[in-house]
């Protein structure tokens, strides 16, 4: 049992998704486990069409329809699959905020902001038109945005797209969340404004004492930023660690393929990037084993027909889905974390 | 370096008007490229990067857009060029965009798309078949298994070479890429840009590599302009700009780049400062309103590009000479 202090703000426990089509019953995600802590930061990475959206909408019981969710996921130690729609609604409104990738479709064009922002608050904290309004400015001025009063009454067009972003964040807090997810909330943006709204993010985080998932396909953006990290492949978790582990040591070939795929800073023009070859797998037709083995180069017969378990190395929180993982590499004599800034 | 540009760009300004008012999106920007060469474009999102491209192809719309200066094509002047020079002048300079798919007849097969420069050429369908097949296999597809495919039936990644072939096709000098890989996967990316390096070496091909990623602009690039509001504000070559950069600009773009290192642990600074204008100021450097150097002469007096103690030009009033934090060569 868990005390109040240690108790995962979420988890999820032997969780698939199944979506019916043409050719049979899709698994979309397959046996996904991960707990995480309060104040803890989670990110999620992988692909296009890895399934990390389709997590995130899962949990939060916003999937599309004929998703099927199988496993237990479990919200401050309540059970959300148990509960009735409407009361996993009410639930996940009050605790979880969420921020997606293009305000653009989350923001309705023709209502002014400031009532965008007010309205979760009326509806899941029984806030009065005044209280909602007065948090909404003072939100709006806590994620930056100048003249916050004027701001109130502008409509989303007024804003830049790192200004919408922003808006969002305060409309996902409004209900003072336990937990804030991110869905490629910055993939839109530039650079320097994805660098401010990330600093946001992570700087209201500490202060309200929130736990976050961050989810990106740029490995970059959850390097720095969270404690653990979950790579997602085909719909399936393939490494799930402290993130600094993570990066340092990889053990899942495919981790390390994307981290090698990636150009760094610190080469030299025109260094060669090593490429991925093949696709990702079509979820119509799994492979029997490992789901990156076609695509593999380490890839042994028995990758092809035996799924490799989840296993741990010595670190034990560092888990990995690979029959040939990469050596464990010795820890650094110097262990403590540089910290920039 | 200019002797032997084969693109020289010079004082190169476009302007738009939108609703009776007139925007410069491009101010006053020279550079060259040279025969075989990378030169990367960034800058952030309307800073006039795409404008560029379609200038020096003139690709603008007519309707609403000026453009004065001059850009040499090894010596032809194209802003003056008559259209019908301006066509054949597209076999030696082609484009290449973000998006592919939307630039593809989606009813056409992969072999007549790869074919249309071709045809506008008016070369023969003997001669086409050929270039098609060796333009294809340059980017690694076999014409044996793709032909007769559709624009849908390929992934993002293989519309975007599907897109290089047909620029390939018609073998031109210089390529100009408007963010060719901001739409893919790691894995896909860096498929595109190995082949694209490969090209370059193989065939000597000049490129214009447009993009808002630091990482990917310093693998393909030789020199790199930085652009700020329409006006490039420094311009060198790829470690001139990557460990010593001179404009205070320059420095944010590179700090906020997310590094894959994760024993370096990001703390913000906690201060949660108001968004920075994105405004051009009245006046003096477009900067200002976000630099932490500038002091009243910013204000006053428009930086022009002046050489840099690091070797490359930059157009600030208090450049930085000391290298920049954590960057190797
Ligand atoms: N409405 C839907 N109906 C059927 N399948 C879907 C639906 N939405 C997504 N999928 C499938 O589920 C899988 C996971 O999709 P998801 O959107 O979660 O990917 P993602 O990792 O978020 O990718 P991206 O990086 O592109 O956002 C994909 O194979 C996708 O094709
Ligand atoms: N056809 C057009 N008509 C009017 N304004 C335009 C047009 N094309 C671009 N602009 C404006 O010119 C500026 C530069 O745009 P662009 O070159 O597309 O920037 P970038 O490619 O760097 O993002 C922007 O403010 C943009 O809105
Ligand atoms: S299990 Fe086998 S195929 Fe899968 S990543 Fe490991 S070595 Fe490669
Ligand atoms: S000219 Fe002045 S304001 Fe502009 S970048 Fe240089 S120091 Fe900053
Ligand atoms: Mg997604
Ligand atoms: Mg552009």
């Amino acid at each position: 049992m868990y005390s109040e202090a240690t108790r995962p703000i979420l988890s999820c426990a032997a969780m698939t998704c199944e979506m019916d089509s043409v050719s049979g019953p899709l698994q979309i995600l397959q046996d996904i486990n991960f707990t995480l802590a309060p104040r803890r930061a989670l990110g999620i990475v992988g692909e296009s069409g890895a399934g990390k959206s389709m997590l995130v909408k899962a949990i939060m019981g916003i999937a599309p329809k004929g998703l099927k969710t199988m496993g237990r996921i479990e919200l401050e130690g309540q059970d959300l699959l148990a509960l009735k729609p409407r009361d996993r609604a009410r639930l996940i409104g009050r605790k979880v905020g969420i921020v997606f990738q293009n305000p653009m479709t989350s923001l309705n064009p023709f209502v002014q902001i400031g009532r965008q922002i007010e309205e979760a608050g009326c509806i899941h904290m029984g806030l009065s038109k005044a209280e909602a309004r007065s948090r909404a400015i003072e939100l709006l001025s806590f994620v930056g945005l100048p003249d916050p009063e004027d701001c109130y009454d502008y409509y989303p067009h007024q804003f830049s797209g790192g200004m919408k972003q922003r808006i969002m964040i305060a409309a996902a807090l409004i209900c003072q969340p336990d937990l804030l997810i991110a869905d490629e909330a910055t993939t839109a943006l530039d650079v320097t404004v994805q660098k401010e709204v990330l600093d946001l993010l992570q700087t209201i985080q500490a202060e309200r004492q929130m736990s976050m998932i961050l989810v990106s396909h740029n490995l970059g953006v959850v390097a720095g930023r969270t404690d653990e990290i979950l790579v997602l492949y085909g719909g399936n978790v393939v490494e799930y660690g402290p993130t600094a582990e993570v990066f340092r040591n990889p053990r899942h070939r495919y981790t390390e393929a994307l981290l090698s795929a990636m150009p760094a800073m610190d080469q030299p023009a025109h260094t060669r990037l090593r490429t991925i070859p093949g696709q990702p797998p079509n979820l119509a037709n799994r492979p029997a084993g490992c789901p990156f083995a076609p695509r593999c180069p380490s890839a042994q017969a028995i990758c092809h027909e035996v799924m490799p378990p989840m296993s741990a190395g010595i670190h034990p929180d560092h888990r990995f889905a690979c029959h040939f993982p990469l050596a464990e590499l010795p820890r650094p004599a110097q262990q403590e974390v540089a910290h920039v800034q | 370096m200019s002797s032997d540009a084969i693109l020289e760009v010079q004082n190169l300004s476009v302007s738009f008007t939108r609703a009776g008012k007139e925007m410069k999106a491009v101010d006053d920007v020279s550079f060259t490229v040279g025969a075989g060469e990378t030169l990367g474009l960034v800058g952030e999102s309307g800073s006039g990067k795409t404008t560029i491209g379609r200038a020096l192809l003139r690709l603008l719309p007519s309707a609403n857009t000026t453009a004065k200066g001059s850009v040499r094509y090894k010596g032809q002047d194209l802003i003056t060029l008559p259209s019908e020079d301006m066509r054949r002048m597209r076999d030696r300079l082609q484009m290449i965009f973000q998006d592919p798919l939307s630039s593809f007849n989606p009813r056409r097969n992969v072999e007549d798309i790869v074919a249309e420069g071709l045809v506008i050429q008016g070369k023969p369908a003997s001669e086409r078949k050929t270039r098609v097949q060796s333009a294809l296999a340059d980017v690694g597809f076999d014409i044996d298994l793709v032909a007769g495919r559709k624009p849908h039936q390929f992934s993002g990644g293989q519309c975007q070479r599907i897109a290089i072939a047909r620029s390939l096709a018609v073998e031109p000098e210089l390529i100009v890429c408007d963010e060719p890989v901001a739409s893919l996967d790691v894995s896909v990316q860096a498929q595109v840009i190995n082949l694209l390096q490969d090209i370059r070496e193989n065939r000597n091909l000049a490129l214009i590599f447009i993009s808002h990623d630091l990482a990917v602009v310093k693998n393909v690039s030789d020199r790199v302009a930085v652009l700020y509001m329409g006006r490039i504000v420094e311009i060198g070559t790829g470690p001139q700009i990557y460990t010593r950069p001179a404009h205070p600009y320059t420095r944010t773009l590179l700090e906020a780049v997310p590094v894959v290192d994760a024993t370096r642990k990001i703390e913000p600074d906690g201060k949660r400062t108001v968004m920075p204008s994105r405004n051009r100021p009245q006046g003096g450097c477009a900067f200002r309103s976000r630099c932490p150097r500038a002091t009243d002469i910013c204000a006053q007096v428009v930086p022009t590009l002046q050489p840099a103690p690091g070797g490359q030009m930059v157009a600030c009033h208090h450049p930085h000479d000391e290298p920049a934090p954590g960057m190797a060569a």
